[in-house]
């Protein structure tokens, strides 16, 4: 580890904090429905959506509309992007004639991008037209991003509103998050990748004579505008196959600077539309403190484990004083590496910049207990923060059990359907993730797909399932992924991550919208110092720990002591 | 219900026009405009073609030129669509070797590079220069790496090694605003600046 490691990280933990409050009052403004900057060129055009769409955004919808609307929403999404993967090899914007995707694989890229997980078993470059990238998938990066903030907001209102029916409306959400937030802000940040180098044309590959006379034909496209989007919608799929990895799609420090903290700025700027609405930023920042523990121990981790490099290859000639570059890119080193990896799984990015596949054994743990602990560290765009406040609920009502008092948060009882509700989110995770992973171990199909022998090849094939609950996206990418087994399994496991969170939590957002705010009193649990921190972060570890430790232990924890003690595989 | 389809129907349709072609294309012609170099790929040409990108690595195996990092990319069999073969620094194809940290076949390749770099346990050859990188296309080395391999491109060229030595420093990138990323040379600038040296 360098000191220059260090100043890196915390130069980025320094912009995003600054960012925080600004955007939080920006987005709020945004999804309460005033006046912005941009008003006067949008108004018109959001108008024209809802005329067209036929609704009425002034609709409050209770939480059981909302949820419908939702649904309808994806599953029409669902129908037109698989249509999209089964024919683009009839339709335009296809200069390398790519061929029609396999049905299979077609559910599962549908499913993957509609969920916000963007699992990829396919390489980019040598799958998809361009018009399956920008019409297709870049568009749900958008609207899955915008889902996701939706939704965040529709509980937040649950926790702000009192004696409520509704818990805003599902268009109007959507169409606001998308015009005001996302679009003009991905217009910016384009531009800027642009400058940095990242290619944005419609041009055929390029054909390049190399200086020893050899052939090499280079990959292009309008990889930029979907850049953008993928970083700030926390979509992470990649362009080409290396995602962020590749010297197109992340060129410099910099660009790699600003996709980090694209992927953290909404989700960190959530806790304070969260403390605005409550009429308590202070509630806000204790969220974003709890986050930022859990976060920070994570990065020293993994950059502890990622700088130490690996010894099996010491033993053989090789210096060591880089750290563990199996897999890296010499521009970014095993600081901005291990960094980028935290990050990306920590929210539900799932973009990299270093292949997780060649992680050190603990090194690449952080990644799978980042997501393994249901992606609340800021977490996906939306998605994280309603994760952290079903974390919050759990937490507060085991306070309430232990001092033997009604659980309050922020003002709101919670009562037995709030709390079933929400164990029934937190255990649907685990569920879908170690039931496929046994499946997957025991079947023939299953495990074909390692490309590692030994405890490394559970950790690839844990990974995968843990990567499309949590709706992450990212790989241990030497499984062979695109097979019928595994597209199947993992979108039904995409599915089960998103919905079978999104419907109780919902449910919970109505419930608590309904309920009448209570005064703050002496008998008051203080939710926003350190106690509660604490307990929050207590509740989280104990929750993943008591229900991942033994699968954790057979794959990177053994794998380890194995590299330890000079075993290979 | 059917409101909800249709108000689905309408709003994907008129985002799909917004966010699918209208975005991506007012941006691909407002990237021309601005940086029209970047948005082309950074191509780099010689005698008026086109010889590589700036950004992206190409394999060099000859003494005379300095070499960039194993590639882990691969292409497909030409005698067997089903089966791919090593194809290294295929920019149609990027890919790291997602090879685990205890894995044999690793260490194999890693020996095997370190032997045919003229490495060994007391003279440790750079880490980069033996690793794959994650995209298989890194445009760039180590100055390290790049100092490792000076003695034999200066032999290979007959040049005195403190020429070369010259080259790589003028090549030699530091951190980004002083603090961002890490020192690197590009291998391919590098070596087109080798071959525009005067020939004597």
């Amino acid at each position: 580890m360098t000191f220059n490691g260090w100043v890196q990280i915390a130069l980025f933990v320094a912009v995003l904090l600054v960012l925080t409050r600004p955007l939080g009052g920006y987005l709020s403004r945004v999804l309460g429905g005033e006046r912005t900057l941009l008003s006067p060129v949008l108004v018109p055009v959001e108008r024209g959506f809802y005329r067209l769409a036929g609704v009425d955004p002034n609709e409050d919808q209770s939480w059981w509309v909302y949820c419908r609307a939702m649904l309808v929403f994806h599953v029409v999404a669902y129908v037109f992007l698989y249509l999209l993967l089964r024919l683009q090899n009839i339709l335009p914007f296809n200069p390398q004639d790519m061929a029609a995707v396999s049905p299979d694989l077609s559910f599962n890229t549908a499913i993957s991008f509609l969920t916000n997980t963007n699992w990829q078993s396919y390489g980019g470059e040598s799958t998809m037209s361009y018009l399956s990238q920008m019409t297709g998938l870049a568009v749900q990066n958008f609207l899955s991003a915008a889902t996701g903030i939706a939704l965040a907001m529709a509980l937040i209102r649950g926790f702000a509103r009192a004696n409520a029916k509704g818990i805003g409306n599902f268009w109007a959400d959507l169409v606001r998050i998308t015009l005001y937030v996302l679009l003009p802000f991905c217009i910016v940040l384009t531009l800027f990748y642009v400058w940095q180098g990242v290619p944005q044309n419609l041009g055929a590959y390029v054909e390049a004579t190399t200086l020893e006379g050899a052939k090499q034909t280079i990959a292009q496209g309008p990889v930029a505008s979907q850049l953008s989007i993928k970083m700030l919608g926390t979509n992470g799929g990649g362009f080409f196959n290396a995602n962020s990895a590749h010297p197109y799609e992340n060129p410099t420090a910099l660009s790699n600077l600003v996709q980090m903290l694209s992927i953290f700025v909404i989700g960190a700027a959530m806790t304070n539309v969260f403390g605005r609405a409550i009429g308590a930023e202070r509630q806000g920042w204790a969220i974003l403190a709890a986050m930022s523990v859990l976060f920070m121990a994570g990065v020293v981790v993994a950059y502890w484990a990622e700088a130490g490099g690996n010894p099996a290859l010491a033993a053989v000639g090789m210096d060591n004083a880089l750290g563990n570059m199996e897999g890296k890119e010499v521009r970014f080193g095993v600081s901005l590496s291990a960094l980028f990896a935290v990050i990306t799984t920590a929210a539900s990015c799932g973009a990299v910049n270093a292949m997780l596949d060649s992680f050190m054994p603990l090194g690449g743990m952080v990644p799978l207990v980042n997501m393994l602990l249901g992606e609340i560290i800021i977490g996906g765009v939306g998605a994280g923060f309603y994760g952290i406040l079903l974390f919050a609920i759990l937490a507060i009502f085991l306070a309430g059990l232990m001092v033997g008092r009604t659980p309050e948060y922020v003002g709101k009882k919670i009562e037995a359907r709030d709390v079933k509700f929400t164990m029934l989110a937190i255990l649907c995770l685990p569920l879908a993730i170690l039931g496929f992973t046994a499946l997957a171990v025991v079947l023939p199909a299953g495990l074909a797909g390692p490309a590692n022998a030994g405890p490394h090849g559970f950790s690839e094939i844990f990974y995968a399932f843990t990567s499309a609950a949590a709706n992450n996206g990212s790989a241990f990418g030497g499984l062979t992924a695109n097979t019928i087994f595994y597209n199947t399994t993992l979108g039904v496991t995409m599915i089960v991550g998103r919905v079978a969170i999104i419907v109780p939590m919902l449910a919970v957002a109505g419930s608590l919208a309904a309920k009448r705010k209570s005064a703050v009193s002496l008998g008051t649990f203080p939710t926003d110092g350190p106690l509660f921190v604490g307990l929050l972060v207590g509740a989280i570890l104990i929750v993943g720990g008591l229900t991942f430790l033994p699968a954790l232990a057979l794959g990177p924890i053994a794998e380890h002591f194995a590299m330890l003690a000079g075993t290979l595989f | 219900m059917l409101r909800h389809f249709r108000a689905s129907f309408v709003i994907l349709l008129l985002m799909t026009v917004l966010l699918g072609l209208a975005y991506p294309l007012a941006m691909t012609g407002a990237a021309r405009a601005l940086f029209p170099a970047q948005a082309a790929g950074s191509l780099i040409e010689r005698d008026g073609k086109v010889v590589g990108s700036a950004l992206i690595g190409q394999n060099f195996a000859d003494d005379r030129y300095f070499q960039g990092r194993p590639s882990a990319t691969t292409d497909t069999d030409p005698k067997d669509p089903t089966k791919t073969v090593p194809a290294p620094y295929n920019a149609a194809n990027s890919a790291g070797s997602n090879l685990g940290p205890t894995s044999k076949a690793l260490v194999d390749r890693v020996k095997e590079d370190v032997e045919r770099l003229g490495g060994a346990a007391n003279k440790p050859v750079p880490g980069d220069l033996v690793t794959t990188s994650g995209s298989g296309l890194d445009p760039h080395i180590s100055p390290a790496a790049a100092a490792w391999q000076v003695a034999r491109v200066a032999k290979a060229r007959n040049l005195p090694e403190a020429e070369v030595q010259k080259l790589v420093a003028q090549h030699t990138m530091g951190r980004e605003l002083g603090v961002l990323g890490e020192s690197r040379v590009n291998v391919l600038k590098l070596n087109l600046a080798l071959d525009a040296l005067p020939k004597r």
